[in-house]
């Protein structure tokens, strides 16, 4: 047994910190550091700057300009990212449309589409939820008809993250209505954001910010061409996908970083009483455990060569407890008289932050996905 | 980066895990436990056999000389099977034996590791609450050489024990002793989790000085700790195991009560607790053994302790919930594993004592 990386690893860790602390732009990370809103530009910006690098996409496959990096590497690298404060990477095309291209997609899908998503020219969103569809997510309802050499796309989409940037949008929708199994009815399609019929309408959260949008469709013609897959096979690419897109919610790197913030802050405001201390201990010991489970579930990969398994939704649960717990604790430390600061910084953070037990297969979504895959419940 | 055992690692851990299905089960668990004793001459001998004994002894006389990580799967099968021979008291006195000069050391360290000799760290004294300094037997000197007076309490494995490592304050401040437990008066009784422990007297007590003071204390101790933390995640192990069957072969309103998602999600948070547990054990046990530093090895080692605590009692107290009345039997062997997971709370220091530690370095 040995918790340690090994000299390669350590070495690559600091040529990445190096790397990130000299490139990352002190407006962006400072912008990050205040929890403030970032524009698609300043998403964007950071993304081309890693493009550049050749490190936008590390678990790409060589020739699509993955780096070819290890297991063990690829999340030191996230970690890094994470830990330096950077602004983040926009999951929905490089870690959520480009995997299931690559592993589904017709050849001509993947040259039109993956060299863009690298360079960042095509923003894309993700149209997955609904209203009457969140965690019961098969219950779907948008409606994709076939009609010659294109669908008919009518129906509603939710909770749609960063839609108002996107060019591009990958859904799940409804091709088949009668069969029995309605996941064999549910197909995956790309949209083109600016095809006639789609209106994207913001939903303004409890911070005041628009992040998350409706997004409905209205008579949208959509080439079949766009399909991924076959029709009545998108319930099998989503869960591909859901696979992969749980993969670094530990978020232990950005934990470490919020958790150091922490520390110094409640340092200056004096709050160093036996109260606070001790959660802040309680907090700090469950990051280093999930820093650990991390790790081992990594080895286990990289023994194995098997992909994530369910017991990920574990870091996701934990992860995200852990990602609250240091929003709430933020708050306390603040000094009550700093009521500037509590009411357009540290308060608004902490109800961002609620998203994220909710988001990604909710926390009770992920306890039933635990207790039928790995305890056979 | 490597989370296995090595193969001795692996291959020891499998044999004690084969050793303890075949001859140490629940049933044969209770009747040891029901016996005059209270531990088994025949079990310490197998284990002995195993070369469980020599496991933390140097080379030289015979052993092994394994760290933690070494002794991690031993004491995970251990907690599993609820073993209650007095193992950690003989490794913890042996280890530090093992960095003590005195005359009798190889002959006492040699019978360790044959399974003839075990050991006890006589330490805790009424008060104190887990402070590692807060020692008032005293230890005076003469012509005929160095006694202990004062009282020990809730010594581990002591009444199996023919030797005793006894923490006692001199001259020069706390200083180790070796002392042959027949010079001692001892109350041996049953602990809440079934072991043997003793409150140990000492009247003029003939003592050997080790050579050793607080700074070897507390990394023995911190070695433990990060030992009962493994020992602990083979019982929560136990535990979850248990109660995941329970809820599958259970059956009420004409169904297994595992179907309930309200009692599925309470089983899937047990089992996160567990492999939290497990992770930051495995931390405890690797910086015990690491060149790092008293630093490093402190705070992963209360850390663990927290972490420990905490998932001890939520899980425990939640397994026998989960079982319903018949949790709360002592036929079930799972109130048993609560017995022991309560005793593991404060083993070594609960969570609040390693709080202020943790805080403080």
């Amino acid at each position: 047994m040995d918790l340690n990386y090994s000299a390669e690893e350590l070495a690559f860790r600091d040529e990445v910190r190096a790397w990130l602390e000299a490139n990352l732009p002190q407006d962006l990370r400072d912008k990050v550091a205040r929890y403030d809103p970032l524009s698609k530009d300043d998403l964007m910006r950071w993304h081309r700057i890693l493009a550049k690098q050749g490190w936008v996409a590390p678990a790409w496959p060589r020739e699509w300009g993955g780096t070819g990096w290890t297991l063990v590497q690829r999340y030191i690298f996230e970690e890094e990212l994470g830990y330096v404060g950077s602004p983040p990477l926009i999951p929905f095309g490089l870690a959520m449309c480009a995997p299931v291209l690559l592993r589904f997609g017709t050849e001509a899908q993947k040259q039109r589409f993956l060299p863009r998503i690298y360079s960042g020219e095509d923003f894309w969103c993700q149209g997955y939820s609904e209203p009457g569809s969140g965690s019961d997510l098969a219950s779907l309802k948008t409606r994709a008809i076939r009609e010659g050499d294109f669908y008919r796309v009518n129906g509603q989409k939710i909770w749609t993250t960063l839609g108002h940037y996107a060019d591009w949008i990958f859904c799940l929708v409804r091709t088949d209505p009668t069969v029995e199994k309605r996941q064999e009815g549910i197909s995956f399609l790309l949209i083109d954001m600016k095809t006639p019929g789609i209106t994207v309408r913001p939903l303004i959260l409890m911070d005041g910010e628009h992040e998350v949008n409706e997004v409905f469709f209205d008579d949208v013609k959509v080439p079949v061409e766009n399909l991924v897959h076959e029709e009545g096979k998108g319930w099998t690419v989503a869960k591909y996908l859901l696979g992969y897109e749980r993969m670094n919610t530990g978020r232990i790197g950005a934990s470490k970083r919020e958790l150091a913030k922490l520390k110094a802050f409640a340092a200056r405001k004096k709050r160093n009483d036996a109260r606070f201390r001790d959660r802040l201990a309680r907090l700090e010991v469950e990051l280093m455990a999930l820093e650990i489970t991390n790790l081992r579930f990594l080895d286990q990969m990289r023994r194995t060569g098997q992909p994530p398994g369910a017991d990920v939704s574990m870091l996701k649960i934990k992860g995200t407890e852990i990602q609250q717990g240091l929003t709430e604790l933020m708050l306390q430390a603040e000094d009550p008289a700093e009521g500037v600061e509590l009411s357009t910084r540290l308060g608004p953070r902490y109800c961002n932050m609620r998203k994220t037990t909710i988001y990604a297969g909710s926390n009770e979504i992920q306890r039933n996905i635990i207790a039928k895959m790995t305890l056979g419940l | 980066m490597n989370f296995d055992y090595n193969e001795e690692q692996q291959l020891l851990a499998d044999s004690v895990r084969r050793y303890l299905q075949k001859d140490y089960d629940f049933e044969k668990r209770k009747a040891i436990v029901a016996s005059k004793a209270g531990w088994s001459e025949d079990a310490w001998a197998q284990l002995a056999e195993m070369g469980l004994t020599g496991l933390p002894v140097p080379a030289e006389f015979g052993g092994f000389g394994g760290g933690a990580v070494d002794l991690m799967g031993v004491m995970e099968a251990f907690g599993e099977a609820l073993v209650v021979e007095p193992y950690l008291p003989t490794v913890l006195a042996a280890r530090l034996l093992a960095r003590a000069d005195f005359p009798a050391k190889r002959e006492i360290l040699s019978s360790v590791v044959e399974g003839k000799t075990r050991l006890a760290l006589a330490h805790t004294e009424k008060g104190a609450r887990h402070r590692v300094d807060h020692v008032r037997v005293k230890a005076a000197r003469s012509e005929a050489g160095w006694t202990l007076q004062g009282e020990k309490r809730v010594v581990a494995g002591a009444p199996a024990a023919q030797h005793l490592v006894v923490s006692a304050r001199g001259p020069e401040g706390v200083g180790l002793f070796l002392v042959d437990a027949k010079d001692a008066k001892l109350k041996a009784y049953r602990v809440l989790d079934e072991t043997q422990a003793a409150d140990v007297r000492l009247r003029g007590a003939k003592a050997e000085p080790l050579g050793l003071g607080l700074e070897a204390l507390e990394e023995a101790i911190d070695f433990g700790t990060a030992l009962v933390c493994a020992e602990a995640v083979g019982a929560m192990k136990y535990a979850c195991d248990a109660t995941l069957e329970y809820l599958k072969t259970r059956r009420q309103f004409g169904v297994p009560i595992g179907t309930f998602q309200a009692l599925q999600h309470r089983m899937v948070d047990m089992f996160i607790a567990y492999e939290q547990a497990k992770s930051i054990a495995c931390l405890a046990c690797s910086k015990a053994d690491s060149s790092e530093g008293p630093g490093e090895r402190k705070r992963a080692v209360s850390a663990a302790k927290i972490k420990i605590a905490d998932n001890a009692r939520h899980i425990s107290q939640e397994a026998i919930q989960l079982h319903g009345g018949m949790g709360m039997t002592e036929e079930m062997k799972v109130s048993h594993t609560f017995r022991r997971l309560t005793t593991v709370i404060d083993q070594f220091g609960d969570a609040d004592y390693h709080l202020e530690r943790f805080a403080a370095l």
